[in-house]
């Protein structure tokens, strides 16, 4: 293709003109202030931190087996080799942790439970010592039956991930089932399903499967402890979540006598997370393995084929629908359940399959509704946050479905989505009311957009054009009480240096940090610094994780700009005696409207105050701190029925539609436009929203088109490397990708914003399903949508 | 092991040390010289995160060992800064947000360069196979194939 194809509508110049609604910071493209750092390759990422001669380096003693018991661990010869230090193993650390379930030791205690666990450590001085001596460690296993299928887990005579599941400690929202290997069920019970299936002019059952798949995010994990002689334990983390990990290592490690203010995280910049660094995963080793060699920085760093087994992963689904629908385009009953494969520990995983239950009707109004949504332990790697936290997995088989019954029905597909789409007041499956949401705007936009209804002919007599065009939604899942806070402090020239501890995980956060901030206080982003957290510097967030960064830190910076704007308007009505009401800010000064001429430059009273006309001075530096919580929310609710509660904050809407060129003969599939429509409420930095529009697509195409990962019977990943599971390069990229920004203000949101760094690769999977359908006829049920896939069905149907 | 004494050039200052005939380029250079923009991404040449110029032609310093640039000219982004197409693809990937976590801008930026210097008209395949060894989650490739483009058409 040549350039001229290349329409991506990204990179446009900054408006600098102001904007119809009157804002002049927020609103406008502002190029990143993490820019020329990045680009000059001068950010640091954890791994690039210098912590002199004396640092040591960790290697791990690994489970070859998917569950096996420790007999014996041998780890004199490994104490021997020169150059080590110490080693550790289950022996050393024996309390659990968790996110929301604790499930897991540091290092596996008796049992095993999948390939790649960590049994030992081995710390020693330089990276090549600790590795060899690693594989000194003897471990006397003895195997036992493992199960690695999510059904199969469910049958009576299956073997026990967890015997001893009735005594962990977990969340009040989950709900394991002792004696079985579900960790938690959540169920959605609404309405009268049986009274919506006889209501229905069509009712129809499959089963759609998503495999796992791996974040692979660039920067693999880093982490490096170091626990001093006064009792602190500092962290350098690669982490999405500072204060979470904070509070873990506090809590795990609180029999060394550490306490929440001992232990201090600071997170660099992140070579990519996408979820995969959220939570705690390997940053617990090396907090530990601190603690085994006090005075001496330690450092752990996954190799990629680590990366891959033993992070957590994306959890696999198989999903089976029953779906009732009538004529007109009404969805009438809708029986969902998803078998969710969640690995060796769930402790975070389970909320994946906490979210995906809580929203499994999609963004469509079904009053009549039944989700049993199943975490289930297996015998695989554990698995937890990828972006899209469990829509994309429910999605791929709901709209998949849905286009189905649609054209079984005589329906157009995309008619229907509009006729049942969720409003604004709907019933939500737990009960609460759906948010204001743009969602038809976006259906409209897009399928203008693809031309839908118009049937296209490739030039190649070979090839077929399909079209589509699905739905999409998702929620943060959080906590009802996660929390976000930010300080912010005016120095002497007039600028201002926000503190927060959302991450910079790419998307974008420090510089639509700093326009919320500039737009409270007319100030331009040049003049806001805004940087990666220190959780001792910097105010508590909860996680930078669910979309919901952009809202609830935004939220908390606004606040704390607002609280900054008070303090200044107060200082200038006591000393100027002039009437607040009268006072507004602009081009970085306070100005008077009944005063036209007087303009008081910030840098003239933000640090040293105001004369007084008795020489005195008023004021000193100017602050301002933000907290804010989602106080309306609430995760308690009927266990049986999911009813009562108000777990999820508010809902992100979209559409998207695609034009795939598939190749009858060898099924080779050429995206030549997509199209997505977003409503984030409003875009702070609409040039940062279409990146993470063109970015979240092909991470949901690689999905949908390449990735996949493969175990063998016995529970190991084949294909733990870049050679083997492919991820895109600049060669698979679509022809044409087309963003779009709808914006119905979430009336709770920072300048009326909501989040949309997940939702962009949600939608992928059904889209290339439903448009591969359209153009050649055949259905595949089954991720991923590979080209052998699509030539076998094609030619079977031939 | 016997350690080997190597002399190269790494962004225009002659360096020498001792290595070991097994070290590997890209440790040497983020642990023992201090250049820390190629990163760590994979160890077995996938992903060019690791991309250096030897020479003036990019490789993969993961695969390569310590031993092989000896009497080598290295460059990597810390001195590239100052070649007349990268400050051209900087300011362009700035301007486009070329880039989003900021991983792979050191390795990519490299490709580009070389590309560039070779050929300051390339066609949008060229782009994209010059860059196609250098993974990258993020951006989806769209905004980095654009802003190489108008650097090299001087936009």
């Amino acid at each position: 293709m040549d350039l001229q194809k290349l329409k991506t509508r990204t990179g446009k110049a900054p408006k600098a003109a102001k904007a119809a609604d009157g804002l002049k910071v927020v609103g406008a493209s502002v190029p990143r202030v993490d820019g020329w750092e990045k680009i000059k390759g001068a950010a640091k990422y954890t791994d690039d931190l210098e912590f002199g001669p004396g640092l040591l380096y960790a290697a791990l003693v690994e489970s070859p087996f998917a569950h096996a018991r420790i007999k014996s661990v041998d780890i004199s010869a490994a104490e021997r080799t020169r150059g080590v230090v110490k080693v550790v193993t289950g022996r050393n650390f024996t309390h659990k942790f968790g996110l929301y379930m604790n499930d897991r030791y540091i290092f596996a205690k008796d049992v095993v439970r999948f390939v790649g666990e960590q049994v030992a450590a081995v710390v020693a001085t330089d990276p090549k010592t600790a590795l060899a001596a690693a594989a000194l460690v003897k471990v006397e296993y003895e195997e036992l039956p493992a199960v690695m299928d999510p059904v199969k887990a469910l049958e009576k005579d299956s073997p026990l991930v967890h015997p001893d599941l009735k005594d962990y400690s977990h969340v009040p929202w989950f709900f394991p089932k002792p004696g079985t290997n579900i960790a938690h069920w959540r169920k959605i019970r609404k309405g009268d399903l049986e009274k919506g299936f006889r209501e229905a002019d069509l009712v129809m059952e499959d089963t759609y499967t998503v495999p796992r798949y791996a974040h692979c995010a660039i920067e693999p994990h880093a982490a490096v402890g170091l626990y001093d002689a006064s009792g602190r334990l500092t962290m350098w983390t690669s982490s999405q979540s500072p204060f979470t990990q904070r509070h873990v290592f506090a809590e795990t490690l609180k029999s060394f006598g550490l306490g929440h203010k001992d232990v201090r995280v600071i997170s660099t910049y992140i070579g990519g997370g996408f979820g995969g660094k959220a939570g705690v995963t390997m940053e617990i080793i090396a907090a530990a393995l601190a603690i085994a060699v006090p005075g001496r920085p330690v450092k752990l760093l996954w190799n990629r084929a680590q990366e891959f087994y033993n992070t957590y992963q994306r959890l696999g689904v198989t999903a089976k629908i029953k779906m009732g629908a009538t004529k007109d385009g009404r969805i009438t009953a809708l029986d969902f359940k998803l078998h969710w494969d969640a690995g060796a520990y769930v402790e975070y995983g389970a909320n994946v399959v906490n979210a995906a239950g809580l929203s499994a009707s999609g963004p469509y109004k079904i009053d009549n509704l039944s989700v049993d949504s199943m975490c289930t332990y297996t015998n695989l790697p554990p698995c937890g946050a990828y972006r899209g936290f469990g829509y994309s997995e429910f999605l791929f088989g709901l709209e998949s479905h849905i286009t189905r019954m649609a054209q079984k029905l005589g329906v157009d597909p995309v008619a229907f989505r509009k006729k049942s789409a969720i409003s604004e007041g709907d019933v939500l499956p737990y009960g609460a009311h759906m948010n204001p949401n743009g969602i038809r705007e976006a259906i409209e936009k897009v399928e203008k957009e693809i031309k839908w209804g118009v049937k296209e002919k490739s030039r190649d007599p070979n090839k077929a054009i399909g079209k589509a065009v699905v739905c999409f939604w998702k929620s943060p899942a959080m906590p009802p009480n996660a929390s976000s806070s930010a300080f912010l402090k005016f120095n002497e020239d007039g600028s201002i240096n926000i503190l927060v501890s959302g991450m910079e995980i790419g998307q974008g956060l420090l510089t639509v940090m700093a326009q919320i901030a500039g737009e409270v206080l007319a100030m331009p982003v040049s003049k806001i610094r805004v940087e990666t957290p220190d959780t001792d510097r910097n105010p508590y967030e909860w996680q930078t994780v669910g979309s919901h960064v952009t809202w609830g830190c935004g939220n908390a910076v606004k606040r704390a700009a607002l609280e900054a704007k008070e303090r200044i308007l107060d200082l200038v009505q006591r000393v100027h005696c002039l009437d607040k009401s009268t006072l507004y800010l602009e081009d970085e000064c306070v100005k008077c409207r009944t005063k036209p001429g007087f303009a008081l430059p910030f840098r003239d009273f933000v640090i040293n105050g105001i004369e007084a006309e008795d020489h005195t001075f008023k004021g000193g530096p100017i602050m301002g701190s933000g907290v804010f919580m989602p106080e309306f929310a609430s995760a308690i609710s009927n266990p049986e029925t999911g009813q009562g509660g108000h777990p999820n904050v508010h809902y992100t809407t979209g559409s998207a539609g695609i034009i795939l060129e598939v190749d009858r003969e060898t099924g080779k599939m050429k995206i030549r436009k997509v199209a997505l429509a977003v409503d984030c409420g409003k875009a702070i930095n609409p040039d940062l929203v279409r990146g993470q529009i063109v970015g979240g697509l092909l991470q949901g195409f690689a999905t949908v088109l390449y990735e996949d990962m493969r175990y063998n019977d016995k529970g190991r990943l084949l294909n733990p490397n870049f050679s083997d599971y492919k991820i895109p390069t600049a060669m698979d990229m679509p022809d044409e990708v087309v963003p779009l920004i709808v914006e119905v203000p979430q009336p709770d949101g920072p300048f009326g914003a909501r989040g949309v760094g997940e939702h962009t690769m949600i939608p992928c999977a059904p889209l290339i399903a439903n448009a591969v359908a359209d153009a050649l006829g055949v259905r595949i049920k089954s991720m991923p949508v590979t080209k052998e896939k699509v030539a076998l069905a094609a030619r079977a149907a031939r | 092991m016997k350690k080997h004494e190597i002399s190269f050039t790494l962004n225009g200052e002659k360096v020498s040390l001792e290595v070991a005939p097994n070290d590997v380029l890209l440790d040497v250079l983020r642990g023992r010289l201090g250049i820390k923009s190629p990163k760590v991404g994979c160890d077995r040449g996938d992903c060019g995160t690791c991309t250096v110029l030897m020479n003036g032609r990019t490789m993969r310093s993961c695969l390569a060992l310590a031993v092989e640039a000896d009497g080598a000219e290295i460059v990597t982004l810390e001195g590239a800064n100052t070649r007349k197409w990268t400050q051209r693809l900087q300011k362009k990937f700035h301007e486009k947000n070329a880039f989003q976590c900021g991983f792979c801008a050191p390795g990519v930026i490299l490709s580009a360069t070389e590309l560039l210097e070779k050929d300051p008209r390339p066609s949008a395949h060229d782009i994209k196979e010059a860059i196609a060894g250098n993974l990258c989650r993020c951006t989806g490739y769209e905004p980095i194939v654009a802003a190489i483009d108008e650097a090299a058409k001087g936009k």
